[in-house]
Protein backbone atom coordinates (compact mmCIF):
# COMPACT_ATOMS: atom_id res chain seq x y z
CA UNK A 1 0.00 0.00 0.00
CA UNK A 2 1.28 2.96 -0.82
CA UNK A 3 1.95 5.78 1.25
CA UNK A 4 2.30 9.80 0.47
CA UNK A 5 3.97 12.07 2.56
CA UNK A 6 4.39 15.87 1.86
CA UNK A 7 7.96 17.67 2.32
CA UNK A 8 7.12 20.94 1.98
CA UNK A 9 5.73 21.88 -0.96
CA UNK A 10 6.56 18.39 -3.15
CA UNK A 11 4.77 15.10 -2.50
CA UNK A 12 6.63 12.13 -2.86
CA UNK A 13 4.83 8.94 -3.55
CA UNK A 14 5.55 5.35 -1.84
CA UNK A 15 7.80 4.54 0.89
CA UNK A 16 11.12 5.82 -0.03
CA UNK A 17 14.04 3.56 -0.12
CA UNK A 18 17.67 5.15 1.10
CA UNK A 19 16.32 5.78 4.64
CA UNK A 20 17.44 3.72 7.73
CA UNK A 21 13.89 4.89 9.06
CA UNK A 22 11.82 4.10 6.04
CA UNK A 23 9.87 1.31 7.88
CA UNK A 24 8.62 3.26 10.81
CA UNK A 25 7.66 6.09 8.02
CA UNK A 26 4.14 4.71 8.24
CA UNK A 27 1.31 3.45 10.70
CA UNK A 28 4.86 2.15 12.68
CA UNK A 29 5.76 5.46 13.21
CA UNK A 30 4.35 6.00 17.21
CA UNK A 31 8.07 3.48 18.00
CA UNK A 32 9.89 7.41 17.49
CA UNK A 33 8.50 8.12 21.07
CA UNK A 34 7.30 4.71 22.63
CA UNK A 35 10.68 4.20 23.83
CA UNK A 36 11.64 7.72 25.35
CA UNK A 37 10.43 8.44 28.81
CA UNK A 38 9.40 12.04 28.80
CA UNK A 39 7.65 12.00 25.52
CA UNK A 40 5.48 9.56 27.66
CA UNK A 41 5.21 11.29 30.14
CA UNK A 42 4.25 14.44 28.02
CA UNK A 43 1.62 12.06 25.86
CA UNK A 44 3.38 13.19 22.60
CA UNK A 45 2.40 11.45 19.83
CA UNK A 46 4.14 11.09 16.09
CA UNK A 47 1.54 12.63 13.43
CA UNK A 48 3.48 12.46 10.26
CA UNK A 49 6.66 11.00 9.10
CA UNK A 50 8.34 10.89 6.23
CA UNK A 51 11.92 11.66 3.94
CA UNK A 52 13.15 14.10 6.08
CA UNK A 53 10.30 15.37 7.77
CA UNK A 54 8.36 14.99 11.73
CA UNK A 55 5.46 16.09 12.77
CA UNK A 56 4.45 15.78 16.43
CA UNK A 57 1.55 16.48 18.28
CA UNK A 58 1.85 17.72 22.21
CA UNK A 59 -1.49 17.40 23.79
CA UNK A 60 -2.51 20.70 26.08
CA UNK A 61 -2.04 20.25 29.97
CA UNK A 62 -2.13 22.44 32.76
CA UNK A 63 0.43 21.14 34.17
CA UNK A 64 2.54 22.73 31.21
CA UNK A 65 1.49 26.13 31.57
CA UNK A 66 3.96 28.62 31.76
CA UNK A 67 1.94 31.95 32.41
CA UNK A 68 -0.53 31.47 35.25
CA UNK A 69 -2.90 34.21 34.31
CA UNK A 70 -2.89 33.70 30.32
CA UNK A 71 -2.66 30.00 30.87
CA UNK A 72 -0.28 29.79 28.24
CA UNK A 73 2.12 26.84 27.68
CA UNK A 74 5.40 27.31 28.73
CA UNK A 75 8.24 28.36 26.37
CA UNK A 76 10.44 25.47 27.26
CA UNK A 77 7.63 23.14 26.80
CA UNK A 78 7.91 24.15 23.24
CA UNK A 79 11.15 23.83 22.82
CA UNK A 80 10.82 20.32 24.08
CA UNK A 81 8.21 19.88 20.91
CA UNK A 82 10.27 21.10 18.43
CA UNK A 83 13.89 19.90 20.10
CA UNK A 84 11.80 16.56 19.39
CA UNK A 85 10.36 17.26 16.12
CA UNK A 86 13.63 18.06 14.81
CA UNK A 87 15.64 15.42 16.24
CA UNK A 88 13.14 12.95 14.55
CA UNK A 89 13.42 14.87 11.07
CA UNK A 90 17.09 14.00 11.53
CA UNK A 91 16.61 10.48 11.87
CA UNK A 92 14.51 10.26 8.98
CA UNK A 93 17.52 11.56 6.65
CA UNK A 94 19.62 9.04 7.86
CA UNK A 95 20.86 6.26 5.53
CA UNK A 96 22.13 4.49 8.38
CA UNK A 97 21.48 4.74 11.79
CA UNK A 98 23.57 6.65 13.85
CA UNK A 99 23.23 8.84 17.01
CA UNK A 100 22.05 12.30 16.66
CA UNK A 101 22.48 14.89 19.53
CA UNK A 102 21.43 18.27 19.64
CA UNK A 103 24.00 20.88 19.67
CA UNK A 104 22.47 24.23 19.47
CA UNK A 105 18.54 25.42 18.85
CA UNK A 106 17.24 28.57 18.95
CA UNK A 107 13.82 29.63 19.35
CA UNK A 108 11.07 32.56 18.12
CA UNK A 109 8.25 32.77 20.33
CA UNK A 110 6.41 34.78 17.38
CA UNK A 111 3.16 34.81 19.29
CA UNK A 112 0.90 32.96 22.95
CA UNK A 113 0.01 29.82 22.25
CA UNK A 114 -3.83 29.70 22.10
CA UNK A 115 -4.83 28.07 25.82
CA UNK A 116 -6.28 24.34 26.02
CA UNK A 117 -5.25 23.60 22.50
CA UNK A 118 -2.59 20.52 21.58
CA UNK A 119 0.54 22.24 19.89
CA UNK A 120 1.72 20.68 16.72
CA UNK A 121 5.56 21.10 15.55
CA UNK A 122 6.58 19.79 12.35
CA UNK A 123 10.54 20.08 11.66
CA UNK A 124 12.57 19.45 8.16
CA UNK A 125 15.92 18.57 8.07
CA UNK A 126 17.17 20.68 4.94
CA UNK A 127 20.71 19.78 4.67
CA UNK A 128 22.99 16.89 6.31
CA UNK A 129 26.69 16.66 5.92
CA UNK A 130 29.36 13.98 7.48
CA UNK A 131 29.08 14.93 10.93
CA UNK A 132 26.19 17.83 11.36
CA UNK A 133 22.45 18.04 10.37
CA UNK A 134 20.55 21.43 10.04
CA UNK A 135 16.60 21.50 10.48
CA UNK A 136 14.67 24.29 10.81
CA UNK A 137 11.12 24.10 12.52
CA UNK A 138 7.41 25.89 13.13
CA UNK A 139 4.87 25.14 15.78
CA UNK A 140 1.25 26.16 15.78
CA UNK A 141 -1.94 25.43 17.09
CA UNK A 142 -4.59 25.48 14.77
CA UNK A 143 -2.98 26.34 11.21
CA UNK A 144 0.31 25.85 9.99
CA UNK A 145 0.45 28.70 8.34
CA UNK A 146 -0.24 30.68 11.48
CA UNK A 147 2.69 29.56 13.75
CA UNK A 148 3.25 30.51 17.19
CA UNK A 149 7.04 29.95 17.44
CA UNK A 150 9.81 28.71 14.83
CA UNK A 151 13.13 27.49 15.59
CA UNK A 152 16.21 26.60 14.06
CA UNK A 153 18.75 24.07 14.90
CA UNK A 154 21.67 21.79 14.54
CA UNK A 155 22.30 18.64 15.75
CA UNK A 156 25.76 16.41 15.24
CA UNK A 157 25.70 13.15 13.82
CA UNK A 158 27.28 9.97 15.44
CA UNK A 159 27.53 12.07 18.44
CA UNK A 160 28.61 9.39 20.66
CA UNK A 161 29.43 5.86 20.49
CA UNK A 162 26.72 4.36 22.40
CA UNK A 163 23.55 3.03 20.85
CA UNK A 164 20.59 5.40 20.56
CA UNK A 165 17.05 4.50 21.87
CA UNK A 166 16.20 4.16 18.14
CA UNK A 167 18.28 2.26 17.10
CA UNK A 168 17.62 -0.44 19.74
CA UNK A 169 14.03 0.28 19.24
CA UNK A 170 14.40 -0.32 15.85
CA UNK A 171 16.72 -3.63 16.17
CA UNK A 172 14.18 -5.12 18.28
CA UNK A 173 11.53 -4.83 15.73
CA UNK A 174 13.85 -6.49 13.22
CA UNK A 175 13.94 -9.53 16.41
CA UNK A 176 10.47 -9.31 16.29
CA UNK A 177 9.58 -10.12 12.81
CA UNK A 178 8.23 -12.93 11.90
CA UNK B 1 6.58 38.89 42.56
CA UNK B 2 9.93 37.29 43.41
CA UNK B 3 11.49 34.40 41.80
CA UNK B 4 10.41 31.89 44.81
CA UNK B 5 7.14 33.00 44.77
CA UNK B 6 6.89 32.72 40.87
CA UNK B 7 8.45 29.18 40.92
CA UNK B 8 5.38 28.17 43.22
CA UNK B 9 3.06 29.94 41.02
CA UNK B 10 4.11 29.01 37.60
CA UNK B 11 2.89 25.09 36.59
CA UNK B 12 5.33 23.84 34.87
CA UNK B 13 8.18 25.06 37.54
CA UNK B 14 5.83 22.95 39.71
CA UNK B 15 6.05 19.70 37.40
CA UNK B 16 9.64 19.66 36.65
CA UNK B 17 10.05 20.67 40.92
CA UNK B 18 12.62 23.69 40.01
CA UNK B 19 13.50 24.86 43.36
CA UNK B 20 16.09 27.92 44.42
CA UNK B 21 19.22 27.52 46.45
CA UNK B 22 20.48 30.99 47.65
CA UNK B 23 23.82 31.34 46.68
CA UNK B 24 27.18 33.82 47.14
CA UNK B 25 25.81 36.75 44.43
CA UNK B 26 23.07 35.50 42.99
CA UNK B 27 20.00 32.37 42.85
CA UNK B 28 20.79 29.27 41.91
CA UNK B 29 17.81 26.78 40.45
CA UNK B 30 17.96 23.50 40.91
CA UNK B 31 16.23 20.81 38.40
CA UNK B 32 16.02 17.27 40.81
CA UNK B 33 16.46 14.31 38.63
CA UNK B 34 13.08 12.21 37.83
CA UNK B 35 13.02 9.16 35.48
CA UNK B 36 10.50 10.81 33.68
CA UNK B 37 12.59 13.42 32.72
CA UNK B 38 14.96 11.23 30.18
CA UNK B 39 15.03 11.56 26.67
CA UNK B 40 17.62 8.84 25.97
CA UNK B 41 17.56 5.99 28.04
CA UNK B 42 20.46 4.13 26.53
CA UNK B 43 23.07 6.87 28.30
CA UNK B 44 20.85 8.05 30.06
CA UNK B 45 20.33 11.24 29.76
CA UNK B 46 17.99 14.19 30.17
CA UNK B 47 15.44 14.91 27.40
CA UNK B 48 17.35 18.16 25.54
CA UNK B 49 13.75 19.54 26.03
CA UNK B 50 13.69 19.82 29.84
CA UNK B 51 17.25 20.83 29.48
CA UNK B 52 16.00 24.35 27.67
CA UNK B 53 13.30 24.50 29.55
CA UNK B 54 15.19 24.71 32.71
CA UNK B 55 17.68 26.89 31.19
CA UNK B 56 14.45 29.08 30.30
CA UNK B 57 12.94 29.12 33.51
CA UNK B 58 16.06 29.54 35.29
CA UNK B 59 17.06 32.56 33.30
CA UNK B 60 13.14 33.85 33.86
CA UNK B 61 13.33 33.59 37.50
CA UNK B 62 16.10 35.81 37.28
CA UNK B 63 14.18 38.35 34.83
CA UNK B 64 11.29 38.24 37.58
CA UNK B 65 13.75 38.70 40.69
CA UNK B 66 14.82 41.59 38.69
CA UNK B 67 11.77 43.38 37.11
CA UNK B 68 9.75 42.85 40.27
CA UNK B 69 6.41 43.31 38.22
CA UNK B 70 3.68 41.49 39.01
CA UNK B 71 3.38 39.45 35.45
CA UNK B 72 5.37 37.26 33.73
CA UNK B 73 7.83 38.33 31.34
CA UNK B 74 6.82 37.21 28.00
CA UNK B 75 9.84 35.40 25.93
CA UNK B 76 10.67 36.58 22.92
CA UNK B 77 13.91 34.02 21.97
CA UNK B 78 15.77 31.94 23.37
CA UNK B 79 18.91 30.28 21.78
CA UNK B 80 20.34 26.88 23.96
CA UNK B 81 23.82 25.52 22.82
CA UNK B 82 23.70 21.65 24.65
CA UNK B 83 27.45 21.19 25.72
CA UNK B 84 27.49 17.81 27.53
CA UNK B 85 24.57 15.26 27.49
CA UNK B 86 22.80 15.84 30.90
CA UNK B 87 23.04 12.51 32.92
CA UNK B 88 20.63 11.07 35.85
CA UNK B 89 21.85 13.57 38.43
CA UNK B 90 20.14 17.08 39.92
CA UNK B 91 20.80 19.82 37.74
CA UNK B 92 21.91 23.49 38.59
CA UNK B 93 21.62 26.87 36.56
CA UNK B 94 22.73 30.35 37.35
CA UNK B 95 21.32 32.99 35.12
CA UNK B 96 22.96 36.93 34.72
CA UNK B 97 20.93 39.73 33.43
CA UNK B 98 23.19 41.05 30.74
CA UNK B 99 21.15 44.02 30.08
CA UNK B 100 17.76 45.20 31.62
CA UNK B 101 15.95 47.95 29.92
CA UNK B 102 12.76 49.62 30.17
CA UNK B 103 10.58 47.23 28.13
CA UNK B 104 13.44 44.39 27.31
CA UNK B 105 15.88 41.79 29.21
CA UNK B 106 18.64 40.11 27.96
CA UNK B 107 19.73 37.19 30.36
CA UNK B 108 22.32 34.71 29.90
CA UNK B 109 21.97 31.43 31.39
CA UNK B 110 24.21 28.33 32.23
CA UNK B 111 23.97 25.01 34.06
CA UNK B 112 25.95 22.34 35.26
CA UNK B 113 25.74 19.13 37.54
CA UNK B 114 28.40 17.95 39.45
CA UNK B 115 31.26 20.49 38.44
CA UNK B 116 30.31 24.07 37.55
CA UNK B 117 33.05 24.31 35.41
CA UNK B 118 31.79 22.10 32.89
CA UNK B 119 28.65 23.32 31.93
CA UNK B 120 25.89 21.06 30.18
CA UNK B 121 24.37 23.99 28.61
CA UNK B 122 24.26 27.44 28.09
CA UNK B 123 21.01 29.68 27.27
CA UNK B 124 20.50 33.18 26.02
CA UNK B 125 17.25 34.99 25.50
CA UNK B 126 15.19 38.34 24.91
CA UNK B 127 11.92 38.68 27.52
CA UNK B 128 9.83 41.09 27.42
CA UNK B 129 8.82 42.87 31.03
Amino acid sequence: MGVTFAILGCGVSDVPEGFALAELFGAARGEMVEHIPHCRRLGMTVEQVGPRSARVRLPYRDELVGDPVRRVVFGGVITTLLDHASGLAVFCSLAELKAIATLDLRIDYLRAAEPGRDLVGEAQCYKLTTHVAFVRASAWEREPSDPFASCLATFMVGANPSESPMARALRSRVREAP
Amino acid sequence: MRGRQALAQIPYARFLDVRIEEADGGIVCVLPFRDDLVGNAALPALHGGVVGAFLELTALVQAIELADTERVPKPINFSVDYLRSAGPRDTRGRAEIVKHGRRIANVRVVAWQDDPAKAVAAGIGNFLL
